[in-house]
Formats: C-alpha cells, structure tokens, sequence
C-alpha cells in the first residue's frame, strides 16, 4: 500500500517523528477550518500516491482567505500524471538551513533492508551523487549504525543525536508495519537546528496486510478495485479505452505492452489469476462491463490446462444476460479451440490465433 | 552451492536414464494441493509421501501416505524435494518445517506470502544450504523426467535450453513456443513475481550454467527490483558465452502501480523496463518486443 505524505506523516507522529504542524481535509468547508486553526502563513499540498506534484504545481504558498479560496478548490480538483488529488493537506512553513535525505528500504536483490542517507535532499534520490548506503538485514538499525551514517553525512553534536534517533525510529516503523520503504525526503535542518521531517513517504507491504488492521483506514480503493479484490483478481484501472483482461501478471503486462505499442490506450489491467475457468472470465466481464469509457475487449489466456470451450461459455453468457454489449477480441490457448470458435461464429466475439491479430482487431475497433 | 541437476535427477544410470527423485507435498489435502498432486503423478513425478497435520496416517488416492510433520516424511522416504502449498499465512511455519527436516529444494507455490515471511524462510535456507524457489513461482520443471509445480505440462518438451522466467502464465506461452520452434528446455525455473525471491535471477543462472547439455538460455523478467539488471552484469563479469534471449514485460506499464505481481512495480527509475532492457543490450542479449519473437532472436543466436 503506498501511504499518502498525510497518512505517512501520521505515522511519523506515532513514533515520534518530528513533522511540522499539518491538518488533512477533503473538502473546502472543513478546510477553511483547518486553515483557522492552523494560521496563516502555511503550504498547501495536494495528496496524490505519484511523485512530481511539486513540479506539477500541487504545492503552493498560501497566506491570506482571499488565497486560500482561490487555491483550495484548484488543488483539490488537480490532477497529476493522471492521478486525481485523494485529499489536502495544509502545513507550517519551516524555516530550512539545510535539506537532507533518509531512508530505509527494501533491497530486493540483496533481500535486506538498506539505510539510503544524503547530504543533499529534497530531490530524487536516484539523482544524487552522494549516497551512504548501509544493509541492516531485516531492519533493525542500533544506535552505533546509525551515528556512523550520521557523521558520513556530515551530522555532529546535538544534529547527530537527533538524527540517530530520528533514523532508529523509523527504523522501528519499517519493522512494525512491514513496510517495503519509509523514506523521509526532505529531512530538514532548521534554523534553529533542529532536525524535522518535511515529507514522507511510505510504502507497505500488501501481503502483510492482513496482519495489519490498522493500516486498512489508509486503503484507497475503487469500487471496481474492491470488487476485483474480492472475486481474487487484480486491477488496475487507467484513462484508456481498451479493457485488457488476461491471466498471470506477467502474460497481461505483455498483453498491455503490446497494445500500447500499437497505439491503443487500455483501460484496464485486469489479470483473472493463474487458472482461468468460465466463472473467473464472467466476473472479469461483469466489471469492465462496469466501466463505461469501455468500448472494446481484449482477452488473452493462456489455459494450458483449460479448455477454450469453458471460457468461450462465458463470452456466450455475458451477451445471453445483456451483460455487455461492445465487442470482445479473444486469444485463448488451450484445448479445444476449434469447438470455442464454432461456439462463437455468430457472436461479438471474435477469436484469433494470435494475439498480435487480437490486438489490431481491437485497436482498430477502439479508435474508430 | 547445493546442485540443482544433482537434487532433481541425479546421476545416469547404465541405461543413460536418470534417477526418480522423491518428492513431497506440503498440503496435498487441500483443493490445490491435491489438484496438482494428481497432475505431477499424471506427468511422472515420483510423489512418496504428503504432509497435512491433523491427517496423518491417511493416505492420498489410496497410495501415497500423509504425514503429520515434513520431519515423519523425511524420516521414512529420504525425500530431498518438497512442494508447498499451504495458505500464504502458514507458508513461514511450513518452510520451517521443511528446511529443518533436511529439505534441500523447497518448492513454494503460495501467491501472497508476507516479505518478511519469505526473508526469514530464506535466511534459514541459506543456513541449511538449502534451495527455495518461490514464493509464488509456477516450480521447476525437467522436461520428460520430473514436474515439481503447477504447470501445465503441454508446453514443455526435452531438450537444451533453459528458461528462467519470473511470470507462470509467459513461463508457459514462452516455452510453448520454444517447443514448436524446436527448442526443447533442459530445465525452466519460476523465480516467482515476489519483491524478494528464494532463488533470484543470478543465483538460478547459477544453478544451470554450468550443465554440460546447455545449448542456451531464454530469460523472462518483468518490471520490479533490479535482478535483471544484476544478472545481465554477472553475465559480463563470468564471460558466459552460450547464447541466451531475453523477454521484459511492464514496458508500458504506468509507474508506482502494482501490475499483478507483488513485484512488479516502477519506483522512479528502480525496477524500469528501459533500465533491464538496456542493462542486456550492454550484455550482449537481445531482447524480443513480444513473446513470439523469443524463438526467432533465439534461432538467430544459434546460427551466428
């Protein structure tokens, strides 16, 4: 799950990670609250689960009423790479000497956790130069570790001490919460000298969720989402025309590649598990069936096992129950497949050999 | 490094034919379990024995015993392989079992299964020097000889070229055609679409490079982590010189979203397309655009 800054900072607060004061709202009337209570000056910040939003114009200063009418509903209606803003957050301006960057992060290939630490902060890590880099297995950062990473990044004194402890406790909430990344970027020195985190950003493991109640109040899921969830699918659900349903992970993001390079824009991911029967592959056309802005189908299943004939069943069913009516591209392999086309020769649904031909079939329906 | 050819078929008797390795299944009692037990009987593997607490002294279609523990089951069989397909929450506790009971490939079926979980299976594998492939892996597959996992088993063909692929379903359509293209596997490895892997990329390169019958390589990643990325490098530094193919899935995906995969997620530039596909090119792999061109780059290779 990738926390919003607001829901990050929240867990900051938790374990007693410094973040200025800040108020979270979703609408302009409990903001106008929010922005009495706190004072002005302050920052706007739109709430968005993409990187960028500074660039984008999603973080703007805002000191009087007048402003702040002016502002809120512009944010709050933004949308960012395609992202629409989930809620707003107003923050205190900090008075920053100096920016720095922290982090603790899940290192795949080394499958142990890393402390990533920089001198310079407040831009992507993947641009700086100057990385202190530390494996600590599976997370747990003691006291002599992190004032070695302190002082690599020129930290001493009363700076170093904080920032220890600051690093052990997020430390502690990588662990507590199972999270893949808990990255503080910018952790800022202020004037006063005093260390802060400015922005934050975590990201927590799916898997665990289950083990993790208290993280499900920052679940941010569609309705289609939801329902994809329930039914043992995964979805997710883009600006385009095309519904890409298939199944495996890895067959459907090929699937996807494929139409995007032939110039179709898909709507869906839509991946229906491993396994594929007429059950799974009606209830995959019962959501997109949902989705409006859909005005093409593309399937592309590799049964193995399956027969084509159970899931051409269900192509049949969802047109007998009007279920939908827009035109299905199917590639299905398996057994039987000159007994699934017999089945639909009279259909919207059209079967292909190859996926390649799928593809153009539905790009060119989409596009007209 | 424990031997994977070795665990899996051992040594050519007179006839040239290999061993039939025991093998056991954690939760054969289950839907899926049981399911894939019938399939990997149907195909050869030699199932002795299965494990479900609580059903211990039955036995699975009237043959096969079931244990209480992995432990009873080595104790009796000898068995070196198990298969898992327990409920992803349990999945720590029956690798626990496994690899404390002298199981030295664990084969880890569940989608699903915590990071930390798997983190902690793998420290103790590497303490028994023991091999886990998964989590959430389609298995291993010796065409013609042994089938531990739940692939179909119509795609595969014997033959010498190996495939390391982290997705099941692109695993299958892959090898599928391979097959038709001539190309028999020698052995195909799911590493799984985990963020954390039992056996990554560079470690199942490992595991079969060295294979005197080794013709060539397919490998099939995707977007997430950057195993590709290191095992492209480790291909320069060892100087490999068999020809291998490469497939990347995720090109167009958008960023910091999950395509399906637990692992398959874009974060900046950690885990891109263009980052794996470039790091080949450097290796001197070419890389298909789709699935179907695996088998024509691969024939290219092989005639130059």
């Amino acid at each position: 799950m990738r926390l919003l800054e607001y829901q990050a900072k929240e867990l900051f607060k938790e374990f007693g990670i410094r973040t200025p004061p800040s108020i979270s709202s979703k609408d302009i009337e409990k903001g106008r609250k929010d922005a009495k209570e706190l004072g002005y000056p302050f920052v706007i910040k739109v709430q968005v689960p993409v990187g960028g939003r500074g660039k984008a114009g999603g973080i703007q200063k805002c000191s009087s009423d007048d402003e702040f009418e002016l502002k809120y509903p512009q944010l709050l209606n933004m949308s960012i790479k395609g992202e629409k803003t989930r809620a707003i957050l107003l923050e205190k301006m900090a008075d920053i000497e100096k920016e720095l960057y922290l982090s603790l992060f899940l290192n795949r290939s080394k499958r142990c956790y890393t402390i990533i630490a920089s001198s310079e902060g407040g831009v992507e890590i993947e641009s700086v130069k100057s990385q202190t880099i530390r494996e600590v297995g599976l997370g747990d950062v003691d006291a002599q570790t992190a004032k070695e990473v302190a002082n690599e990044i020129g930290l001493k004194d009363s700076q170093e001490e904080q920032f220890v402890e600051m690093l052990q406790k997020l430390s502690k909430l990588t662990i507590e919460k199972e999270a893949e990344l808990a990255e503080i970027n910018p952790l800022a020195i202020l004037k006063d000298g005093t260390l802060i985190a400015l922005d934050g950003k975590v990201m927590t493991d799916d898997n665990s969720n289950f083990r993790h109640d208290e993280l499900q109040q920052y679940q941010e899921k569609s309705e289609l989402e939801e329902q994809a969830e329930k039914s043992g699918f995964s979805l997710v659900e883009l600006e385009g025309n095309i519904a890409v349903i298939g199944n495996g992970a890895g067959l459907v993001m090929s699937t996807f590649d494929l139409v995007t390079d032939n110039g179709g824009k898909p709507a869906t991911f839509l991946d229906v598990g491993g396994g594929a029967t007429t059950e799974t592959v009606y209830e995959a056309l019962t959501l997109i069936s949902k989705m409006k802005r859909v005005t093409g189908i593309l399937v592309n299943l590799y049964g193995g096992i399956v027969k084509t004939t159970t899931v051409a069943e269900a192509f049949i069913q969802a047109y007998d129950n009007n279920l939908i009516d827009i035109p299905v591209f199917a590639r299905l392999m398996g057994t039987k497949s000159k007994e699934a086309k017999e089945m639909l020769k009279d259909t919207k649904t059209k079967m292909f050999d190859s996926i390649e031909e799928a593809i153009n079939g539905v790009v060119m329906e989409a596009n007209k | 490094m424990t031997d994977i050819y070795e665990i899996l078929r051992g040594q050519k008797d007179a006839d040239g034919n290999y061993e039939k390795k025991p093998v056991i299944v954690q939760g054969i009692t289950g839907k899926y379990g049981s399911a894939h037990a019938k399939l990997m009987l149907e195909y050869g593997t030699n199932i002795v024995a299965g494990v479900t607490p609580g059903k211990g002294g039955q036995k699975f279609e009237d043959k096969i015993p079931i244990y209480e523990s992995v432990k009873e089951a080595v104790d009796v069989t000898g068995a070196e392989i198990s298969i898992v397909f327990v409920p992803a929450k349990f999945f720590l506790s029956a690798a626990k079992d496994a690899l404390e009971s002298g199981i030295k490939l664990l084969v880890a079926i569940p989608e699903h299964v915590p990071i930390r979980d798997a983190m902690e299976a793998i420290e103790l594998a590497k303490k028994k020097d023991a091999i886990i492939i998964g989590p959430n892996t389609p298995g291993v597959i010796v065409p013609g000889l042994i089938k531990v996992g739940i692939m179909p088993a119509t795609p595969f063909s014997t033959g010498k070229v190996a495939v390391l692929s982290k997705s099941g379903t692109l695993l299958y359509e892959i090898s599928n055609n391979l097959t038709s293209a001539g190309f028999g596997q020698n052995i195909t490895i799911g590493i799984g679409g985990d963020p954390v892997n039992g056996t990554r990329m560079i470690d199942a390169f490992d595991m079969v490079k060295d294979d005197p019958e080794l013709e060539a390589m397919v490998v099939v990643g995707e977007i997430g982590g950057d195993s590709e990325e290191i095992l492209a490098q480790h291909i320069i530094d060892t100087g490999f010189k068999k020809p291998i193919v490469g497939y990347i899935a995720g090109r167009q995906a958008p960023k910091e979203k999950r395509m399906g995969h637990a692992g398959a997620i874009v974060m900046g530039n950690y885990g891109s397309a263009e980052s794996k596909i470039s790091m080949f090119a450097k290796a001197n792999i070419p890389v298909a655009k789709r699935p179907g061109e695996v088998a024509v780059l691969l024939a290219g290779k092989m005639n130059s």
